[in-house]
Order: structure tokens, then C-alpha cells, then sequence
């Protein structure tokens, strides 16, 4: 079992369709699985195409958010998300590089209860890209 | 000089809550000891050799007198009265204690000073020319640019878990005083018919590797900066190497892909990513330019200067070795040592620092720069104000007149601080600095540039010194190599390694007689050390660092 974090805290995992390897991704495929090595430009955005996640090996490792970003300024608008090793202080990363969500492990979710989370839920408030970008 | 809007102070003060709150979760366990290390690096905060380090950022080195104020306040409060000030315009605290660290912050946030990615896999502190903005040679101030990549790089959120850190320098002047070459992405600001730009350089660095950066476009235009830098940047952050720390850096990417397809690669994402500013931050710009605005320079006699001059020979001695051209008329750019031969090169003590500040209200616009030679700079001082400004830093062992000299030494923390060191730094400067001192010689010799690292990372920038010394450990004993003929400045290079190491106790007289070599050889007193070097090469210098390989020949 994961659990979901959003910006209302812990919930239970809404997703039901699975996920297929990146690799083997077909032209109507519906959600994929992404490697943190993945080119973003090698993700081919479909209309079919409804959910993406994203894998974070480790927490250090940041190639997941730069592929986040690619993909939204690549124009996909359908339901994206972190997986793995993501930890509470990285919450507002990961939703100002694009992601709506962040699937973590139970372990990491007994360690970092929802209150830490929440408490990165204000990721909208002192953004300095926001005054860069307008 | 940029002062914080409500943004900013909103800014940093929830950010020191957040790091508080880590503090305390590093304690109650919610975090591991390795999820807290990038956490707390990215918030300025080592584990040293001895105790925990605070790196504080002095952005593009440029702080006014409450805040070096400020800093003096620190240094007693919480650590043992002194700061160490870094070649990368930070000021390094020794001693403070972890639960200390978040009083720490706040107390710089009064201020609108921070610690914020001066360490880890971020962009780092953004560098710049130490004489911005009074400099008699520049084509404009890097300073309102410096401030919005600042601002820009700043919890960035695509980049605070890269493959390596990141530092990014800026110069306005054709004269590199930021060692843009030797930097992640230097930045040299141009003209092209009458349009504002930049030239960009790529995947320069010191270290183990040290390799002198590629111009990747030779003309930028301004507002492209932002959308550039950030493609540079994420195309790394997705294909530099996380395998090896040592090849993680961007100069290594560079290298191993070559500059044209780095230069395609980054444009391709440019194209993508320019569509994300809307150009407002080119509005922030201007503001922040008024922000730099020149201070208003007064008109009056330069009398007491000139008359100084020709009577006090110590104060002659001094005006003629610590002062540089300043745009403006009767004014001078005062470097203050703080490299008193035989202190450690960097430390100031807060009563030094309490004292800086005092002058620079009292004399120098209430303006100081941080220079990446660890000295401190008042940018705009009348000269009619120099003899009294001269006799107030004799007070403070603050008068020493050797800037740009032999003993001007820029040196790690090497071991006596720092966990990575292999040799110590400090007492070989120190040593070098009371040797030629007693000779007397340190004028005669004039510009040279000695640069010392403790160990291969190389953060006393030996590679781009006139000599260079590199402290590593030979079987349990500090060797020390050095490099002739290095260079930092736009016309950088790396220094010829001459050969073999000295042990600590033959590296004075080896140096010295480099020195004797060069005395000997020079066409006349004009021809520096580098310009003898670049016309002989190294064998001559090679032959006074090794006489036995010459007996042995013979």
C-alpha cells in the first residue's frame, strides 16, 4: 500500500488503472511510468495519455522535477505525479515544477505524518518564479 | 544598493521557519541524518572538522555598514568574535552550535541577509566584480542583473537536487575581477550595435579538473538571461552525471558531450522554455537599476590628500599599493587587506568589522565589498577623506599595504577547519607572507599572485595562480605542490605544474627562489611575474625549484 499527499493531506490512492513501462508505451496508451534517466522530450504527449508518474529513486536525486517541468511546457495537462522517495521538505517543489501529487511509501509516511506535509501546502505563497515569470 | 521589499522578508522569514522546523525534526527523527544534509546545506550549514560551519551569502559581494554590523554582532553572539570571508563573497562562522543556527538566521534576516544556497547541489551564491559600480574601466554595474539572478535562482524549485553545485559569476568589465572563466556559467556583459548583452561562458571550474570555460554564445541578449541561464541549467540537471561526484559538475558534461551539442541541446530547450517569462522580469530590472544608483559624489579639495602623500611615506606606501581608479573625479576605490602578514588570510575580527562599517558610513557612502581575493573593498572614497580613513585602520591592524602583492594570499581553510583538507593552507601563507615581509622585498617584487588550496578541490584556487601551491598528503606528510604561471582573469589558464612536491619546511625557500628567478630575469622593474613567465616559460623557474635535477645533469 502507498499513500496519496495532496494539498489536503493523506489519502487513499484514487488511480485504478495501473501503469505501463514507459518503454513499452503504445500510441493509446493511458497512464506511463517514467524513469528518472528519461529524455523528457521522448515522453509522446496523446490525448489519450491521462496520467504520468514519475520516479524519484532517491530524494537527492532532482532529474524527476526538471521532468515534470518539461512535460508541462510541453503542453501535457492531465494528471501528473511523484513517486518514490520524495520527502516533506520537497512537497512545494514538486507542485511548483507541475506535479498535483506525490505517492509515498508507508514507511516514509509513518516518519513523515501529514501534518509535515501540510505544512508545505502553501507552495504558492513566496514563489519567487512567480515575480520572475509574471 | 538593493534593500528587501515585504517579498523578500516574507520570503526569508518563512524559509528560517521551515529550516527551524527541520532542525527539530532532524532531532525528533522525521528526518534521517541524510535527508537532513542537503537540507541544511542548502540553507548554509557544513559539518566541519571540528564543529558545524555557517556559510552566510553576501550576494555579488556588496553589503552596507549595518549589515557588516550585523555580522560583527554574530560573530560574538554566537561564535568566537571572528568571520572568515571566502572567495566566493561569503563570510564563514567556525563555531556555531546547531541549535543556534536558527537565531543565527533570523539575526541576518534583520538585516535582509541570508545563508540560503551558499552550499550543495544548488545554484550558489551569484559572484561579481568586487569594484561594480566604481570602477573606472567597466561598461556597466553586473550588480542589478547579479540581483535577479539572485532572485531567480533562489528556491528554485526544478533546481535544489542537482547532480552538483552550481556557481554563476558576473563582470561588467572588459577587466575580469570575478574569474568568470573558472565558473559554472560565466557571464561577461557586452555590447553589440548599442544593444545590452551578455557573453555567455560554460563549464569552466577549478578542482580536480580544472578546465577553463567555453563561450557557448558570444552574444546574449539581455532579456533572454533568465530563460537562458534556466536552459543551461535543466539540461544538465537532466544529463550531467550523478554516478560520480567527481564528473558531476557541468565542465565535465561540457567536456564529454562537447560545447555544439551542449549549445543544441540548450538552445532546443531555450525554445521551450523562453515562452515561460513574460518579460517582467526585465520590468524588475529596471527598478532594481535604481536600486544601484550611483551615490552622489561631492566635488571638493584634494589638498589634504596630496599633501599626505608627500609627507607620510607609510601612508604614500599605502594610497600607492591599496588604491584603484575610480569613475569618478577626486574619488578612489580603497581595498582594505585582510592579509596582515602572519594573520590568517580572510579572518577579521568583529571589532575590525565594527570598525569597517563605522568608515563606510563615515566615508564611503555607506558601501563595502567582499572580494573573491578575501579582502574587503570600499567602493567610493574622497580622497581628501584617505589620510584619516589610513590612520583609523592602522588602529585596527587593518593598514597593511599589499594588495595584489606576494603576500596578498588567497588560502583555504585547509586542515586547521575543513574535513576535506589533506595539508594545511593558513600557516603556509602565513609563513610566505612573514618571510618576504622580513626581506623587504614585496614591493620590488610587485604584482604576483600566490594561491593556496589544502587539497585537491581546489578552493584556494591554486590552478589560476601566478604561483600556485596544492597541500596534499604524502604517506601521512603534507607535500606541496606547486604551479607557475597560472591566470584568473580574462585572459585565464591553468598553471604548469613544475614537478616534484616540497615537504612544509622547503616550501618557503622554494618559492623564494622562484622569486630570486624572477628578479634576476625580468627585463626591468614594469615586467610583472606573469609577463616574465609567459616570455621564459617555465623552464628557468624549474631549474631554481629543482638545483639537485640541474647537479645531477651536470
Amino acid at each position: 500500500m502507498t499513500i496519496l499527499v495532496t494539498d489536503t493531506g493523506f489519502t487513499a490512492d484514487t488511480w485504478d488503472q495501473g501503469y505501463t513501462p514507459f518503454g513499452e508505451a503504445a500510441n493509446d496508451v493511458v497512464s506511463i511510468d517514467v524513469p528518472a534517466d528519461t529524455n523528457p522530450a521522448d515522453i509522446k504527449i496523446t490525448p489519450t495519455l491521462k496520467m504520468v508518474r514519475i520516479d524519484f529513486p532517491s530524494f537527492a536525486d532532482g532529474r524527476g522535477f526538471t521532468i515534470a517541468r518539461m512535460l508541462r511546457l510541453a503542453g501535457y495537462t492531465g494528471r501528473l505525479r511523484a513517486y518514490g522517495h520524495v520527502i516533506s521538505d520537497q512537497y512545494a517543489m514538486a507542485r511548483r515544477t507541475g506535479f498535483d501529487e506525490v505517492e509515498i511509501h508507508q514507511d516514509l509516511a509513518a516518519r513523515q505524518p501529514q501534518e509535515q506535509w501540510k505544512f508545505r501546502s502553501d507552495w504558492k505563497d513566496n514563489d519567487y518564479q512567480d515575480r520572475m515569470r509574471g | 544598493m538593493y534593500t528587501y521589499n515585504d517579498f523578500d522578508k516574507s520570503f526569508i522569514a518563512t524559509r528560517n521557519a521551515q529550516f527551524r522546523d527541520q532542525v527539530e525534526r532532524r532531532i525528533d527523527g522525521s528526518l534521517t541524518e541524510d535527508e537532513f544534509k542537503p537540507l541544511r546545506l542548502m540553507n548554509g550549514l557544513y559539518l566541519q572538522l571540528h564543529a558545524y560551519m555557517l556559510r552566510v551569502a553576501i550576494p555579488y559581494g556588496t553589503l552596507n555598514g549595518g549589515q557588516m554590523r550585523q555580522l560583527a554582532f554574530i560573530a560574538d553572539k554566537w561564535d568566537k568574535g571572528y568571520g572568515h570571508f571566502t572567495t566566493r563573497q561569503n563570510i564563514q562562522y567556525n563555531w556555531p552550535e546547531l541549535r543556534d543556527v536558527p537565531d543565527m538566521l533570523d539575526a541576518l534576516a534583520k538585516v535582509g541577509m541570508h545563508a540560503i544556497q551558499t552550499s550543495g547541489n544548488t545554484i550558489r551564491n551569484v559572484t561579481a566584480d568586487h569594484f561594480a559600480g566604481a570602477s573606472a574601466d567597466e561598461i556597466a554595474d553586473p550588480r542589478p542583473v547579479a540581483e535577479l539572478i539572485r532572485q531567480w535562482s533562489t528556491d528554485h524549485p526544478e533546481f535544489q537536487f542537482m547532480p552538483r553545485k552550481f556557481k554563476i559569476a558576473i563582470t561588467g568589465s572588459p577587466n575580469d575581477r570575478a574569474v568568470t572563466r573558472a565558473h559554472d556559467i560565466g557571464l561577461r556583459m557586452v555590447e553589440k550595435d548599442g544593444e545590452a548583452g551578455f557573453e555567455v561562458i560554460v563549464g569552466g571550474g577549478l578542482g580536480r579538473t580544472p578546465m577553463i570555460g567555453k563561450v557557448i554564445t558570444d552574444f546574449l541578449p539581455q532579456e533572454d538571461l533568465l530563460p537562458y541561464l534556466e536552459s543551461v541549467v535543466s539540461v544538465w540537471n537532466q544529463i550531467g552525471r550523478r554516478d560520480n561526484k567527481y564528473k558531476a559538475r557541468i565542465k565535465i558534461t561540457v567536456h564529454e558531450h562537447g560545447i555544439e551539442e551542449i549549445r543544441r541541446l540548450v538552445d532546443e530547450r531555450f525554445a521551450i522554455v523562453k515562452g515561460s517569462f513574460s518579460g517582467i522580469d526585465q520590468v524588475r530590472l529596471a527598478e532594481y537599476k535604481t536600486h544601484f544608483a550611483a551615490p552622489d559624489f561631492v566635488v571638493k579639495s584634494e589638498a589634504v590628500f596630496k599633501d599626505a602623500y608627500h609627507s607620510d611615506p607609510i601612508f604614500r606606501s599605502w594610497a600607492d599599493t591599496n588604491l584603484s581608479a575610480h569613475k569618478a573625479d577626486g574619488y578612489s576605490i580603497v581595498s582594505i587587506s585582510i592579509k596582515k602578514h602572519g594573520d590568517t588570510p580572510g579572518d577579521a575580527t568583529s571589532d575590525q568589522m565594527r570598525l569597517m562599517a563605522d568608515l563606510a558610513e563615515a566615508y564611503g557612502h555607506n558601501e563595502l565589498r567582499i572580494s573573491h581575493e578575501q579582502n574587503v573593498i570600499l567602493p567610493h572614497v574622497h580622497k581628501s577623506d584617505l589620510p584619516a580613513l589610513h590612520a583609523a585602520l592602522k588602529e585596527q591592524g587593518l593598514a597593511t599595504a599589499n594588495i595584489g602583492l606576494i603576500s596578498d594570499i588567497i588560502a583555504c581553510p585547509g586542515m586547521d577547519y575543513c574535513a576535506l583538507a589533506t595539508a594545511r593552507s593558513i600557516p603556509i601563507a602565513q609563513e610566505i607572507a612573514t618571510r618576504f615581509d622580513d626581506l623587504k622585498l614585496e614591493h620590488d617584487i610587485g604584482n604576483l599572485k600566490i594561491k593556496i588550496s589544502g587539497c585537491i578541490n581546489a578552493c584556494g584556487h591554486h590552478h589560476v595562480g601566478h604561483i600556485g601551491i596544492l597541500g596534499l598528503d604524502r604517506a601521512g606528510v603534507e607535500n606541496y605542490q606547486v604551479t607557475l604561471g597560472g591566470d584568473h582573469t580574462e585572459t585565464a589558464k591553468i598553471g604548469d605544474r613544475a614537478g616534484r612536491g616540497f615537504e612544509a619546511h622547503e616550501l618557503v625557500p622554494a618559492i623564494e627562489r622562484v622569486v630570486d628567478t624572477y628578479l634576476a630575469l625580468r627585463t626591468d622593474k614594469d615586467e610583472e611575474f606573469i609577463e616574465t613567465y609567459r616570455r621564459l616559460g617555465l623552464a628557468p623557474f624549474k631549474a631554481a625549484l629543482y638545483p639537485e635535477a640541474q647537479a645531477d645533469a651536470a
